[in-house]
């Protein structure tokens, strides 16, 4: 049973780790400021959440209780993500940072940071 | 289509029971102590702010927004690989662009939700809300097809939120 038990934990724990690195990589390694807000919201919520049911289990397995605040740190992950994410491309439009020459559809930017209809 | 207090004493209800349940959680415990400390704040809290409350439509079908978080958490977990394979392969591979969604969904309950869910799934950052209300920016990391991803925001995750909130087009 504990051994399972610790299996399945640390299987959670490595893919967790993995996917908070690869949000971390993205931030570093993807070119432009818009294209980099896509790491911290997406890859590093799964990792995040990997790691929080591992600790759900161990704590639950160790101390014979249910521990459920981790679902509370999921929930508020889950709830300030997206609102970090929107309120730094808000700035970003204002500030006029530069976009990716490549980027479909730039100028959609300006129109967007005065919040006017395409 | 907006809220009216049903009950005197308790005027938001779910509220009341997220209050609740936030609380026990926070705390980790069922001990009546506990319990009658997140009464408490479950009945005084919701009482001293449904001032500063805005209306919003009221909340329907609670049944479908069950289905639609557990939607959305499946989606979470496909769209997290994704983006860790973008992330991965080189840059020069990626196609980054901003796309303009219209939106037929109206209040700002609604729209909030449907804009954190696009921030979280199919590889789009939600940026910008026309002063209208009526256009979502989006910033989408890879982008395949504009049609098709307007299709799919608005077939997958629009159309499900305005029937819970039973916005009218």
């Amino acid at each position: 049973m504990e051994f399972w038990v610790e299996l399945v934990a640390s299987i959670l724990l490595v893919t967790g780790a993995t996917f908070a690195f690869i949000g971390s990589l993205g931030l570093a390694k993807l070119p432009d400021f818009y294209t980099r807000l896509h790491g911290p919201t997406k890859a590093t919520t799964l990792g995040m959440g990997c790691l929080l049911i591992a600790s759900m289990i161990l704590v639950t397995y160790w101390q014979g209780y249910l521990s459920v605040h981790e679902l509370l740190i999921t929930l508020f992950l889950l709830i300030t993500a997206p609102v970090t994410a929107y309120m730094l491309a808000k700035t970003a439009m204002h500030h006029k940072l530069q976009i990716l020459e490549k980027t479909t559809d730039k100028t959609l930017s300006k129109r967007a940071a005065e919040r006017m209809t395409p | 289509m907006q809220t009216k207090p049903r009950f005197r004493f308790l005027p938001s209800p779910l509220h009341s029971l997220l209050l609740f349940t936030v609380w026990l959680l926070l705390n980790n415990t069922l001990a009546p102590g506990h319990l009658v400390l997140a009464a408490f704040f479950a009945i005084t809290i919701p009482l001293l702010t449904s001032g500063m409350q805005d209306p919003h439509p009221r909340f329907h079908r609670p049944l479908l927004a069950l289905r639609y978080v557990l939607r959305v958490l499946g989606d979470i977990v496909i769209a997290n690989f994704e983006v860790a394979i973008l992330v991965i392969r080189p840059s020069k591979h990626l196609n980054p662009a901003f796309v303009a969604i219209p939106l037929s969904i109206t209040h700002d309950l609604p729209i909030t939700l449907l804009a954190s869910t696009v921030s979280l799934t199919p590889g789009t950052v939600s940026a910008e809300i026309s002063e209208d209300n009526k256009w979502l920016y989006v910033h989408v990391l890879n982008l395949m097809d504009k049609d098709a991803l307007i299709t799919l925001i608005k077939q997958r995750y629009e159309k499900p939120l305005m029937e819970i909130f039973e916005c009218s087009i």
